[in-house]
């Protein structure tokens, strides 16, 4: 059995990716910061997350620096006398102000990525994601202006991590691996397929509680909510598996409903889904459940 | 024969405590003897909550299930925060008011002491009634604390929880409707209101917030009820309600709570850095200031909780700035407490070292706050470990070591003896060092992609959980330290505390007696303004 | 006492906290057993709540009745006065912010989750996927959301009960100030008819809203199981009438006090905190009637 000790290799792969800014597809052991992503908006959040990050460093180093500075020189037992003073408004005013200004910049910053994120408009292609306990369906709507029939289908969690993980099974997790890549509770019988280089919309529900839908490659989560579609978009770059997991609590098995992204060229894309629409025409295959109505 | 039978009630309370173990503890009217019975109360929902987060990490020590069924696991991250949030912070804090307010502005006791403790003896009854759905049939809450539905309707147990919630909110309101009346009415002669130490004027605002939103989540849990029970549609979409609606009202009342736990926190860390600097609190109007807009904006900021349900693009930016504008009345603060102990004389006694690391450690909490602010970072952030990160930062070195140090700063005047500084060091030493092996690597598991409350996990993020869960255990068993500490303290110390048990303390808490006598300033005390640590009101 | 009695009270010590606490907790816990009691299984939960109930009534009796007579001794001065009568101001308060979850869920279900289920704005897409045949109303064409829960139903309508309803609390709110005037210029018997007059006005509001309650249950099909528009109703009306009980017999308890010469000119707060509260429910009223009957 592995212990799961520092494995050199894995950290500098990290290293190497932190130091790069290359775009890794999955979490790897000992990963510090944000993936910066795969799709053109997924830079946002890495960015806004590495100013902040920068910007509260340097106040934490001048704050923390001086209350140092402070323990160092006014110690009673170096003879340290205290003084009277309990006031400076120049002071007052300036760590007021210069606050403003930073939160200024960082909202600035914020709206931007927000106002870009919240335009779905010019999508070439919807997909409906449907959280269900403890699954994710996904429906494929319209592709290229297209609407698309009965191509859709249940994504479950894989069955070696589904055996692995039972209470007491005596599996190794670090045995559930896919060409040599640990995909313990990151990997799911059918994956979501989609092309690169094209606007997805995601239309997000689910069937019974609330889920929520994360790729951190796609660069946002959003809630998959009973009764309500919530929407959001991605155009992936570069082909790849991209994982997930469902990110709000949903009940006992809420760790085991992985989310698979696996983004394909457009021609492998159209290939597949042309499969798939000629598997479903001659017999009527099982339709996306009735929506939420719960009693 | 209105006037038959009025002296049923002797009046025993210039006569120290009563002699019964009952009449003193069960049928209390004292403020000091409820303080007691609520730290108490809080200690033992510490560890009771502690225990659960045990549970939680020694599950999470490795991947793969080795301990505990996943239905079981998400009991526990229910009931670890219930027990925190509700059994052991709040409590805590209400014992410390309790103590000290009327200590501190020169009061006999509380306003409404009969009130007072109906106030306290609600909460050993609301927990009993909640730990109990662990043995029930179909298991306690597992839909995490904040009840979320459609999920918590699912549960066999949301009776119970939300009428243990409910009794929690009585108890709340009642503690808050007194401190109130205690503080506005009952102050001696002298003590304004601007020279009132800056503890009692957090809780002041605090009551407020406890007053304002603790019905509120009265109300939202009533509908999950009605929900669950009688057929109502509040959070059903196909009935024209809303799963959302029910998170708006219960952050409306979470914000809020968030900030009853670290308001008084700021009050506590105000009265210490002072004392053991040896010089008055930096800009004295600007802290109740601060601590006053802090309360005001934790009105306005509550969907910061629900970035990720799909909120109208309008309504995200709203809540993002303003709850980004509340990094400046907070920055204000640290500043603050950083310019008192500059030009001080310092001195670093146990009191002083926990409050030294709340002021590091929880602005940490407060730049990780900041960077959850931004929508589209939040995107990401959102339900991670870096959420969980957060917030214990917050809550543990914020809070909890305020609390710690609240309580290392007064236990002499409420024992009369001193309590062990070097275990009180040692204690120190260990919970802050373990502290951050246990929180500070959860950061890099939610950046990494780590969702919350998942009882299992990749084996990518195996090594900061095993790191994690290591400073977990050490954490927890640094706790038993403050256990010997304590009950050391109270049962065994021999080393007298003066009355003013700090050299550079001021405050009228310091002119009664250590031990403080079962009654105290029975005839208002005549107020010096040297005597208070702020008795000029200059700035 | 000493001679600084004129400036502190603290009350002796007392067994009607602990005797609160337990009757409430057998109330809450028999009442959390009736609720899971399986259909026809005659748990121990009724018991339990009537058991709690009673004792709620008997604790209510017993502190007040201590408090009567510390009060009647002589033993309240100013300071306690003005204690109690905080304590009432912001226990009123805190039942406001209870209301006001309620109006919350009313504002939000009538201005955001309604509409946006029937494709307004925000809900395009819930509408669109999920809810296609849902043309949003308000009252009796929608309010009970797409899925119609509870079947068709009737609103009431405001100007016939509701209407005499407030009117009656208005009126009762000028008799209890009139009796609040009586009683500082020491006319007992007008404060007795007044009074009076208050607790009969009280009582028939109670009975017309029990009459409205059941024309809504037999003639309109208006229930609680309504959809969010019979789930806020209910709740909103049913909560009021609780308080309008609650004040009703708070009145007449301050009738028969008065009936034994309790309250004199300048000290007679019990009877203050019960018009106080009286007014509060009134107030709670008129919004009612303008947003859950009129609007």
């Amino acid at each position: 059995m592995t212990t799961g000790g520092i494995r050199i290799k894995a950290w500098a792969a990290t290293a190497c990716a932190l130091l790069c800014g290359v775009a890794w597809a999955n979490p790897k052991p000992g990963q510090l910061n944000m993936p910066r992503g795969v799709t053109e908006w997924s830079e946002r959040p890495y960015l806004l997350n590495n100013v902040a990050l920068g910007v509260c460093v340097v106040i934490g180093v001048l704050v923390f620096g001086a209350m140092a500075i402070a323990m160092v020189r006014f110690r009673k037992s170096r003879g340290a006398v205290a003084e009277k003073w309990t006031h400076n408004t120049t002071l007052e005013i300036v760590w007021t102000t210069i606050p403003v200004l930073i939160l200024v910049v960082l909202a600035y910053l914020a709206t931007g990525g927000l106002t870009t994120f919240a335009d779905t408009t010019g999508s070439q292609m919807t997909v409906k994601v449907t959280g269900y306990q403890w699954k994710w369906r996904y429906d494929y709507v319209e592709y290229r202006g297209k609407a698309i029939d009965k191509v859709g289908f249940m994504s479950r969690l894989d069955a070696q991590s589904d055996e692995t993980r039972q209470l007491g099974s005596g599996l190794d997790p670090h045995a559930v691996q896919v060409d040599g890549e640990n995909t313990y509770l990151l990997n799911v019988d059918e994956p979501l397929v989609v092309p690169v280089g094209v606007k997805i919309r995601f239309v997000i529900t689910a069937g019974d509680v609330i889920h929520s839908w994360w790729v951190p490659d796609l660069g946002w989560k959003i809630d998959a909510i009973p009764g309500i579609v919530n929407a959001a978009w991605a155009t992936i770059k570069t082909p790849g598996v991209y994982r997930g997991q469902c990110a709000e609590l949903c009940g006992q098995d809420h760790g085991f409903m992985p989310v698979v992204v696996k983004a394909v060229t457009r021609s492998e894309f159209e290939q597949w889904l042309a499969q798939r629409q000629a598997r479903a025409a001659p017999a009527p295959a099982a339709t996306a459940p009735a929506p939420a109505k719960q009693g | 024969m209105a006037h038959a039978a009025t002296h049923d009630q002797h009046d025993d309370h210039h006569h120290g405590a009563p002699k019964g173990f009952f009449a003193r503890w069960v049928m209390s009217t004292n403020h000091k003897d409820i303080g007691t019975l609520y730290l108490v109360l809080s200690l033992i929902a510490f560890f009771i909550g502690g225990s659960f987060a045990m549970v939680i990490r020694a599950e999470l020590f490795k991947p793969g299930l080795q301990l505990v069924q996943p239905y079981f696991f998400n009991e526990m991250t229910t009931l670890h925060a219930l027990v925190m949030i509700f059994g052991a912070v709040m409590p805590a804090f209400v014992g410390l008011g309790n103590w000290m307010i009327p200590l501190m502005i020169g009061a006999p006791d509380m306003a409404l002491p009969r009130m007072n403790n109906l106030s306290f003896w609600l909460l050993p009854f609301a927990f009993v009634l909640l730990l109990s759905t662990l043995f029930l049939p179909g298991g306690g809450p597992a839909g995490g604390w904040t009840l979320y539905p459609p999920l918590s309707l699912q549960g066999q147990s949301l009776a119970y929880s939300v009428f243990a919630i409910h009794l929690m909110g009585i108890s709340s309101i009642m503690g808050a409707i007194n401190i109130i009346a205690t503080i506005l009415n009952l102050r001696a002669p002298g003590m304004d209101l601007l020279k009132m130490p800056v503890f009692v004027w957090t809780w002041l605002i605090t009551a407020f917030l406890l007053i304002a939103v603790m019905p509120v989540l009265a109300g939202a849990v009533t509908m999950l009820l009605t929900d669950k029970y009688f057929g109502t549609s509040f959070f059903n979409a196909a009935g024209g309600g809303d799963p959302v609606l029910y998170q708006h009202i219960f952050w409306f009342f979470g914000h809020p709570e968030v900030y009853i736990m670290i308001l008084p926190a700021f009050g506590l860390i105000s009265e210490i850095i002072p004392t053991f600097a040896r010089k008055p609190i930096f800009g004295y109007k600007a802290m109740v200031f601060a601590v006053a807009s802090i309360a005001f904006l934790s009105f306005i900021v509550w969907a910061h909780h629900m970035f990720a349900v799909g909120l109208p693009l309008g309504a995200d930016i709203f809540f993002m700035y303003a709850t980004m504008l509340i990094a400046v009345p907070t920055g204000v603060k640290v500043f603050n407490w950083v310019s008192t102990m500059w030009g001080g004389s310092m001195s670093f006694e146990t009191p002083m070292l926990w409050a030294v690391a709340f002021v590091i450690l929880f602005t940490i909490g407060g730049f990780s706050g900041l960077m959850l602010a931004l929508v589209p970072a939040d995107f990401q952030y959102h339900d991670s470990y870096f959420v969980v990160a957060h917030f214990h930062y917050v809550l543990v070195t914020g809070a909890i070591f305020a609390i710690i140090a609240g309580v290392y700063y007064w236990l002499p005047k409420w024992t009369g003896r001193m309590y062990s500084e070097f275990w009180g060091k040692v204690h120190f030493w260990n919970s802050v060092v373990w502290v951050n092996v246990l929180f500070f690597p959860q950061h890099f598991l939610g950046l990494a992609g780590m969702p919350r409350r998942i009882p299992d996990y990749n084996v990518a993020f195996a090594n900061f959980n095993m790191v994690s869960s290591i400073g977990g255990f050490l954490f927890g068993a640094s706790q038993l330290i403050f256990l010997g500490v304590i009950v050391h303290c109270v049962f065994f110390s021999r080393k007298q505390a003066l009355d003013r048990v700090w050299e550079g303390a001021r405050g009228l808490e310091w002119t009664v007696p250590s031990p403080a006598p079962h009654h105290t300033f029975e005839v208002p005390p005549l107020i010096h303004d040297e005597d208070l640590a702020h008795g000029h009101a200059v700035d | 006492m000493g001679q600084h009695q004129d400036v502190y009270f603290v009350p002796s010590k007392s067994q009607w906290p602990i005797v609160a606490a337990v009757v409430l907790f057998l109330t809450v816990f028999g009442a959390g057993h009736w609720l899971n009691a399986e259909p026809g299984e005659s748990g121990f939960g009724k018991t339990f709540l009537l058991i709690g109930f009673v004792g709620v009534l008997a604790m209510f009796f017993g502190w007040f009745r201590a408090v009567i007579r510390e009060s009647l001794a002589g033993r309240y001065n100013a300071q306690v006065d003005r204690s109690f009568r905080m304590g009432m101001m912001w226990f009123i308060f805190s039942e406001v912010m209870f209301f006001g979850a309620f109006f919350g869920a009313l504002f939000y279900a009538r201005l955001y989750a309604v509409p946006w289920l029937g494709g307004e704005g925000h809900g395009v897409l819930t509408h669109q996927f999920l809810w296609n045949d849902y043309a949003a109303a308000w009252g009796a064409n929608g309010g009970n959301g797409p899925a119609r829960i509870g079947g068709s139903f009737e609103t009431v309508p405001p100007w016939g009960m509701p209407l005499l309803n407030t009117l009656i609390l208005l009126t009762s709110s000028v008799t209890v100030t009139i009796a609040h005037h009586a009683i500082k210029d020491g006319h007992r018997g007008r404060v007795l008819l007044f009074l009076g007059l208050t607790v009969l006005l009280g009582a028939s509001f109670l009975y017309f809203q029990a009459n409205e309650y059941m024309e809504a249950y037999r003639e309109l099909n208006l229930t609680l199981k309504s959809g969010v528009y019979g789930s806020t109703f209910f709740m909103l009306t049913g909560f009021h009438g609780m308080h309008v009980t609650l004040g009703t017999i708070m009145l007449a308890v301050m009738w028969l006090r008065e009936l034994k010469g309790h309250f004199t000119r300048d000290h007679h707060f019990a009877f203050e905190a019960v018009a106080w509260y009286w007014h509060f429910v009134d107030v709670v009223w008129l919004g009612l009637f303008i947003f859950v009957y009129i609007l």
